[in-house]
């Protein structure tokens, strides 16, 4: 198992060397640059920022500087939007915001969602199954940026229970609604996953010869066919936790919450090359160590899976 | 008193296509410590009548009529009264060994569980008793298997911790669901060996379901041919297969390979088992039957003794079947 993980992490460098080429390239084959406004930037003060910025130097030196400050100082470079600001500084304001509401929501959508999949597969085709099936329909079908200013005209203005936006160093009042507003169709998207694999191990065999030993209907669920049945809700949960916790441009900018979902999305509009990459390889790499944790976990689960 | 009885016992499935009576009107008994085979075609409602006294059906499934078990009504337990008879009082065996255990749990923990549930046993005195049981059924070095998973070990073994976990709190009812069918024949053989062994040692009345015949004659002393959802025969298993009186048990006998007998062909019976969603008008088995009267075709032959004290079903007359 250490050895698997070992070999996994060493396959992660070349993964990750090759998705900053790649990004590298699209960037480059993308039009537009960081400097060009709509006035327009006189041809002297563009030559002096690309210099000062590296751009005027030939495509493969800068990506080999670039990859060589990243791999030896851990420096994603200078933000070229935020004059005085590193990309180091934007991914650590940034990123711990949506840590958290990625995280809450992550646990409120597998608490949630797995809840209400698995009583649906338990109580199938009963009102309970009818009942969480619409909810999980519902909250799918509902997009969040419909979601969103509904929790708001509902909790800010008409009950004035909770603030519609803003984020204070994460107070509770400020996680709840984005954390509401971006769980939801996770959580239905888990619930339905959970309940149709519920569904198909409770009609296993093995489930019958637990029955038949007059196991309590309790301990069929949990510790005969809990384990079974999560299996593919785990492989969901992997990419899923890495889109909670990168955050959303739509929380960030509809809460004014500050995280880097928000960031991600105007680094590209604006061609912040070095923002666009450090988030990228953020994301990359988070993927790659979900992805990692996934299959421990199957092996965990699995019996028949080892490394 | 029989251990247990059954008597007018129906099984309906609700199912897309309307209700399908799978076990229609079934009655028998069994006797502490008897053998009991149920023989048929596959779709003949034996393993529906085995789910069907457990109280194991699926779930678009219903049974009534009356199950008699030791002066219980298993059909009228709520799910907890039927859990402490479920393994406490009859235990079951099922057709795929391969399928049956839980493949994410070791053995220990499907075995430990029962005895810790039902007889309060700690960790340790249930883990003892677990490869005790495992030693009875021959598993070779239990004590370490025993914390194994169900994939490290072949069918046959699967099929041997299978009849351990179901003796473990030593039912006085055995139901074995085709326990053989799914083992190559060598092995088919050595389970049944090991049946009739812990049968005998532990007291077991025994339910075999099975379609086939040749295990039936070496190990149940009454034999119960069901065709249809319904007893075609019943009776002593040596009167049954030595003096076939009714058409549908000839056509089984008749298409078992033997080695004493000089045949080319086996001789099958024609024609499908019903479609029990419509099963047909009169005896089930009437529109396979090469002795097919016009009364058949209208009325169900009801179950009679015959001379040689067999119950068997079926409007011709003995003399004219054999």
């Amino acid at each position: 198992m250490l050895s698997f993980i070992i070999k996994r992490l060493a396959v992660a460098v070349p993964t990750i060397l090759a998705l900053i080429v790649f990004s590298f390239l699209l960037m480059e084959a993308a039009p537009g640059s960081p400097f060009a406004t709509e006035r327009g930037v006189p041809p002297e003060v563009l030559a002096n920022l690309e210099a000062k910025y590296g751009l005027d130097r030939p495509l493969i030196e800068r990506m080999g500087i670039y990859i060589w400050n990243v791999v030896t100082q851990f420096d994603f470079g200078p933000s070229f939007k935020f004059k005085d600001r590193t990309v180091n500084d934007l991914i650590a304001q940034g990123f711990p915001v949506t840590l958290t509401y990625g995280f809450w929501s992550f646990v409120v959508a597998v608490v949630v969602g797995g809840t209400l999949g698995i009583l649906a597969a338990v109580y199938h085709n009963t009102w309970l199954d009818y009942l969480a099936v619409g909810i999980s329909v519902g909250a799918q079908v509902l997009p969040n940026f419909v979601m969103a200013p509904i929790l708001v005209v509902v909790f800010t203005l008409w009950l004035g229970w909770l603030p519609g936006g803003g984020w204070r160093g994460g107070q509770w009042e400020y996680v709840i609604l984005p954390v509401i507003a971006l769980s939801t169709s996770y959580m239905a998207s888990i619930a339905r996953i959970t309940r149709s694999s519920m569904l198909e191990t409770l009609n296993a065999q093995f489930i019958r010869t637990a029955r038949a030993k007059g196991l309590p209907m309790r301990r069929v669920i949990f510790r005969h066919a809990l384990k079974p049945a999560m299996l593919p809700v785990i492989s969901y949960l992997g990419p899923a936790f890495v889109g909670m916790i990168t955050g959303s441009v739509l929380i960030d900018v509809f809460f004014s919450t500050g995280g880097i979902g928000q960031f991600f999305v105007n680094s590209a509009l604006s061609r912040d090359y070095s923002v666009i990459m450090g988030i990228t390889i953020l994301i990359g790499s988070l993927t790659v160590l979900f992805n990692l944790v996934v299959d421990v976990a199957y092996a965990w689960i699995d019996p028949k899976i080892r490394y | 008193m029989p251990l247990l009885t059954v008597e007018n016992l129906n099984v309906t499935f609700d199912t897309p296509d309307g209700e399908v009576h799978a076990v229609n009107g079934l009655g028998f008994e069994i006797d502490a410590g008897e053998t009991l085979a149920i023989v048929g075609e596959s779709g003949s409602g034996k393993s529906q009548t085995a789910f069907a006294i457990m109280g194991l059906l699926a779930r678009n499934g219903w049974a009534d009529g009356h199950v008699n078990f030791d002066g219980i009504d298993l059909l009228s337990l709520s799910p907890r009264q039927l859990n402490k008879v479920r393994a406490e009082q009859i235990a079951m065996i099922f057709q795929d060994p391969m399928t049956s255990l839980n493949p994410y749990l070791k053995v220990s923990e499907q075995m430990t569980e029962v005895l810790k549930l039902h007889r309060g046993m700690s960790n340790r005195e249930a883990t003892k008793e677990s490869i005790a049981l495992l030693d009875a059924v021959k598993i070779p070095d239990a004590k370490s298997r025993i914390s194994m998973y169900p994939h490290e070990f072949s069918g046959g073994m699967r099929q041997r911790i299978m009849i351990a976990i179901a003796l473990l709190c030593r039912p006085r009812l055995l139901i074995a669901d085709e326990p053989t069918t799914a083992l190559d024949v060598t092995v088919q053989a050595q389970i049944m060996a090991l049946l009739q062994d812990v049968r005998e040692e532990f007291g077991t009345a025994m339910i075999l379901i099975t379609h086939d015949l040749g295990i039936v004659a070496d190990s149940c002393a009454e034999t119960l041919v069901m065709y249809g959802g319904q007893v075609m025969e019943q009776g002593p298993t040596q009167a049954l297969f030595e003096d076939p009186t009714h058409p549908y048990t000839l056509g089984l006998l008749k298409a078992v390979p033997r080695l004493d007998r000089d045949q080319d062909a086996l001789e099958a019976i024609p024609g499908e088992p019903p479609d029990m969603s419509s099963p047909p008008q009169g005896c089930p088995f009437s529109p396979r039957c090469p002795r097919v009267m016009e009364i058949c075709q209208e009325t169900h032959p009801a179950l009679e003794r015959s001379a040689n004290g067999v119950l068997r079903a079926c409007h011709a007359e003995p003399e004219a079947v054999r």
